[in-house]
């Protein structure tokens, strides 16, 4: 117990500090590196609570894809880092005033809940003990919640088309990219596209 | 002894660092996306250790989808970043006041 104990209270101030840093780094690329390393520490946190299969999707597809996203689109865009203390101390009343006050309703919420009224069992886990965590998701997962997987994928399509459309860019001058043009490969001839050369003897075409 | 409070009270602190991110950062969009993210991981770790708590494999579920419309959530919006970088050469929140809003 002391260990798991040990385990939250490092991975929880690992992960806060980075957080802040994520926020107040004034490089954006050092903040990536922050989201990464929260993001890691989050991964140990849903270790310790017994959710192994989330931690690792979250190292997978949150380090290995949506992180790695963000970097490439700031090393990509060459933004210049001003200094944005003086923003930062513009808008730090109105940002510490909302903080405090959300973070005060949620301790109030949290402090004064009855922990008994929280009862809804719907796929309890206790009974199953010989099954892995990853198991037990998948059986729940793609029987009685077909539709969520469905519709989650159905948002990745969405999103993906949506991001290509957006980023796709048609200039015509740019020769970089070679294009079908439909019409005119359908209409090619034979005959003109075959040429027959006499070559001579010793002498290149 | 690390009770289901102490890891409410970690999420609602990462809630609230996302928030002072969107507050904070003016200059820069991304930023702001990544305070997005860390807000969304701060739900997810509340729903994981409700299902810890409840016992209740429901949780897990629900911190998927949200995995899910975090990642696609992050693609547009940094397609959006990158053509808007592409048009204006800036991505700025003072910048962005075309529509007078």
């Amino acid at each position: 117990m002391i260990v798991v104990s040990t385990l939250f209270y490092l991975f929880s101030f690992i992960m806060i500090a980075s957080a802040f840093m994520v926020v107040l780094s004034r490089n954006p690329v050092h903040s990536v590196l922050f989201l990464i390393l929260c993001f890691f520490n989050s991964a140990g946190i849903f270790l310790l609570l017994g959710a192994e299969f989330l931690a690792f999707i979250l190292v997978i597809v949150y380090v290995g894809a949506v992180a790695v996203l963000f970097l490439f689109v700031v090393m990509m865009l060459d933004v210049e880092f001003k200094s944005i203390t003086s923003t930062v101390i513009s808008y730090l009343p109105i940002g510490m005033t909302i903080g405090f006050i959300l973070l005060a309703e949620l301790m109030l919420v949290l402090f004064t809940w009855n922990r008994d009224s929280v009862k809804m069992m719907s796929y309890t886990t206790e009974n199953n003990e010989q099954m892995s965590n990853t198991e037990m998701l998948g059986m729940v997962l793609y029987t009685d919640n077909i539709l969520f997987f469905q519709l989650a994928g159905l948002i990745l399509l969405a999103s993906m088309i949506g991001a290509i459309v957006l980023t796709v860019n048609h200039r015509p001058h740019r020769p970089s990219a070679k294009r079908q043009n439909i019409s005119v490969q359908v209409d090619r001839d034979p005959k003109e596209s075959i040429e027959n050369i006499k070559v001579k003897p010793g002498s290149g075409i | 002894m690390i009770t289901i409070n102490h890891y409410l009270v970690l999420a609602s602190i990462l809630f609230v660092i996302g928030i002072f991110g969107v507050f904070l950062n003016k200059k820069n969009i991304i930023i702001i996306l990544m305070s997005i993210e860390l807000m969304l991981l701060s739900v997810n770790i509340n729903f994981v250790a409700f299902s810890s708590y409840l016992n209740d494999i429901m949780g897990q579920i629900f911190s998927l989808l949200i995995l899910t419309v975090a990642a696609a959530e992050a693609a547009i919006g940094l397609a959006i970043l990158v053509i808007y970088f592409r048009n204006k050469g800036s991505i700025s929140v003072d910048d962005i006041n075309e529509m007078k809003g």
